[in-house]
Order: C-alpha cells, then structure tokens, then sequence
C-alpha cells in the first residue's frame, strides 16, 4: 500500500492528493503539494521472462543525467519513503504469492550460520509434504543454487553483483522465472550479511533469522536491526554446544531483548535435532495461506 | 553499504518528482530519518554526494531531521522514549518494548528552483 495516502497496493506515489499547499514565511519560498499522483507503472512479478536463465546479475546500472533550468526558488513537499520504491514491489509480490497460496520465507543471517545446510536439510524433511521452490540470493557465483538443485529443489540464482542484499525488485523478476506451483513453499536465502537485508522487504511471510552457536552470544545486540526485523530466530549448530562456551539461553534472551515476539527453534542442520519443532512451525504458519489460494 | 541503495531511492524520489513538476535544479534535500531507523547517516551523506553527481541535484545539500525513537512497553502498557532497540524501558527496566516511532526513512521536502505551477 502507498505510505503516504494509502491509495492501493502495489504503487508508488509522489505527496498527498488531497494536500492542502502549505506556505512558509520567506518570500521566494513556499511548500506546494506535488501535483502528479505518478505511480509506478503497474507491476506485475509474474511478467514473462524473456529467457529462461538461472542467473540473474544485478551488478550494473545505468547514470542518469538531466539539464538543470533556473527560474523560481521553492520547497517541494515530499513526504516519501526512501524504501517505497521498494516497499511497492514487496507488496505487490505478497500479493502475488497470497494469491497463489505460497508461503515464502526470507532467510537472513551472518556468512557461514549454515543457511544452506540448513535450508538443504529442510527441504529434503518437506519432501512429499509440500513442494518448495528457492530463491538464492550472493554476490557471486551458482555454488548454492547448485547445492539446492542437488536435493532436487528448483533454484534460481541472484547475483547482487557489488550488492548486499536482495531487494523486492529482483525478487519480482524471479518470481517471474521460477515455475511456482500453488500453495508451495517458497525459501529465500539472502545475501549472508546480518545489516543490510533488514531494511528491505522481500513480499515475504516472514524473515527468519539464523544465528549459529558459533558466532557470538552477543550477536543480536550487535545487529539489532535484523533481530528486530525477523519473527523467527533458529539458533543453528546447536548440536556443537557442548565443545562451545557458548550460552544458548543467554544469545535467546539478548534477541528476546530486541524482539520480544520472537519465536525461536534451537535447530541442528547436521543431526536434525529441533527441526519437528521448526517443520511443526512452517506447516501451521502456511496453513492458512493454502487454504485461502 | 546498504546506505547506497538508500541513496539511489533518494534519487529515485527526486528524478520523479522532477519529472512530475518540471523543476530544474534541487538545492537541497530534506530527509527525516527516526533514531531507530537502519541507516548510518555518515555513510548515506557519502553515498548521497556520489550517487547524485551528473543529476539535477549534484551538489544538493542534505538536510535530516531526526525523529525521536518510541517505544511501546507491554508491561507498563504506555509509549516510553528509546535511543536504540535494544534500550530497556525507561520507567520499568522491562525489555518487552516495541519499537513505534523512530524507524521512518523519509524524503520530506525538495528545495528546488524552476517548479512549474499546473494546470490542474
């Protein structure tokens, strides 16, 4: 929905239709409303793609230039999200996955928390429940694609180029290109970097963050942008506890400091400890979404 | 370095608005950014002056007006002010607060000249 008027879903707006121009004192200045209401052009994720590739590559873009003019000196009001460009295509794509019934999930966390392991893991638990498809989001090469479509999962590969995260707008584009069956899951392992993702909506149903017992327990406090943007916490590697000086329930109670809503599933990719818990998670979370495509 | 994709919205924003009302050249730009938001300031001017070269607001001065974090505390059951996410309530020492005000990154206004009244 549009932040500043709440005009639809899925547009970007410039300032209030309805605002009233406002005036400041100084003469040569004064606050107008933007006139045009100039929506983005209707986006639709699903959009044809023009080649069936499995890698996409986000590195470059184009510098636009425009002429300056001098006449009259004014205050132009505004009142845009920085991230409603984004935030647009975020929900357009949660509209385009309720339509369908899937679920999707954005998978953040640090390098080397064992997202993939741990998502491989995950898939092979879900097969012959529910068929999950995933969006692989690193600034380099097909490695995890690859390691996805090994346990038989269709994958399709981001590359962010110098990027840091995955934005709606990528994820739009690859929605378009994987063949998504409905009332499916959908897994989105972004970018490992435990800053920048947290600002950028995906469309998901929810951001679940990973910790691994072999980072630090202070960790949320460190990253609490991420922690306060995620609904669940899996703390991974657990089944290393007891070679770790690691405090489990203490990592647990400084993420609950950020997030007092957070769930949490203490989880080993490698022994399956904690994943009835976590796979009990996704089936009752989705359910609804299936049920309503 | 998210910061650079904040300023290529910013830029977004502003090629938008320009197309929208005609302007010619932005002297400024004003931003209102909360204290809880997810950006550092010192990185998003950087990227700003670099992302903007070669555009009509090249050059622009960035102006932020910060917006004080809130937090809404759950067992004092009332919004507490809040410097960070992980700051506990004021009143009761809990950290059962949600953040509710604070978080906003937002292009507020334009300093523009050459703005084309419309028709409407």
């Amino acid at each position: 929905m549009c932040t500043v008027c709440g005009c639809g879903v899925g547009e970007v707006t410039i300032g209030r239709s309805a605002a009233t121009p406002r005036r400041s004192d100084a003469p040569t200045r004064g606050w107008k409303p933007v006139a045009a209401h100039a929506h983005a052009p209707d986006h639709a994720p699903p959009a044809e793609a023009p080649e069936a590739a499995e890698t996409m590559d986000f590195g470059s873009g184009p510098a636009r230039a425009h002429a300056p003019g001098l006449s009259q000196h004014e205050m132009l009001r505004i009142e845009r999200d920085i991230l409603g460009k984004n935030d647009g295509f975020a929900a357009a794509n949660r509209r385009w996955l309720a339509e369908r019934g899937i679920f999707a999930l954005n998978l953040v966390s640090s390098p080397g928390s064992g997202k993939t392991t741990l998502l491989c893991k995950t898939i092979e638990a879900l097969r012959g429940r529910v068929p999950v498809a995933v969006i692989e989001g690193d600034q380099q090469t097909e490695c995890d694609a690859e390691r996805i479509r090994a346990t038989g999962a269709p994958a399709l590969q981001i590359n962010t180029g110098k990027g840091c995260h995955l934005d709606a707008a990528m994820v739009a584009q690859a929605l378009g290109r994987l063949d998504l069956s409905g009332g499916s899951v959908l897994m989105v392992e972004n970018v490992g970097n435990l800053v920048c993702p947290a600002a950028f909506d995906l469309g998901e149903a929810h951001k679940v963050v990973i910790l691994s017992v072999t980072e630090g327990e202070d960790k949320p406090l460190k990253y609490p942008d991420m922690f306060a943007a995620a609904d669940v916490m899996l703390l991974n590697k657990v089944d290393l506890l007891p070679h770790l000086a690691f405090d489990a329930d203490k990592a647990v109670a400084f993420a609950r400091r950020i997030n007092p809503r957070l769930t949490v599933f203490r989880v080993s990719a490698t022994t399956g400890e904690g994943f009835d818990d976590w796979l009990g998670w996704i089936d009752a979370a989705r359910a609804p979404m299936a049920r309503e495509a | 370095m998210h910061e650079m994709s904040l300023a290529e919205g910013i830029r977004t924003i502003v090629e938008e608005a320009a197309q929208a009302e005609g302007f010619g050249k932005v002297n400024a730009v004003v931003l209102e950014v909360g204290e809880l938001a997810a950006v550092e300031l010192e990185s998003l001017r950087f990227c700003f002056e670099v992302v903007m070269q070669g555009t009509l607001a090249e050059g622009a001065a960035l102006t932020v007006e910060r917006v004080a974090g809130v937090g809404w505390c759950m067992s004092c059951g009332e919004s507490v002010p809040i410097k960070a996410l992980y700051d506990p309530c004021p009143k009761c020492g809990s950290y059962q607060v949600q953040p509710t005000d604070g978080t906003q990154m937002r292009v507020k206004a334009l300093d523009v000249d050459g703005a084309v009244e419309r028709a409407e």
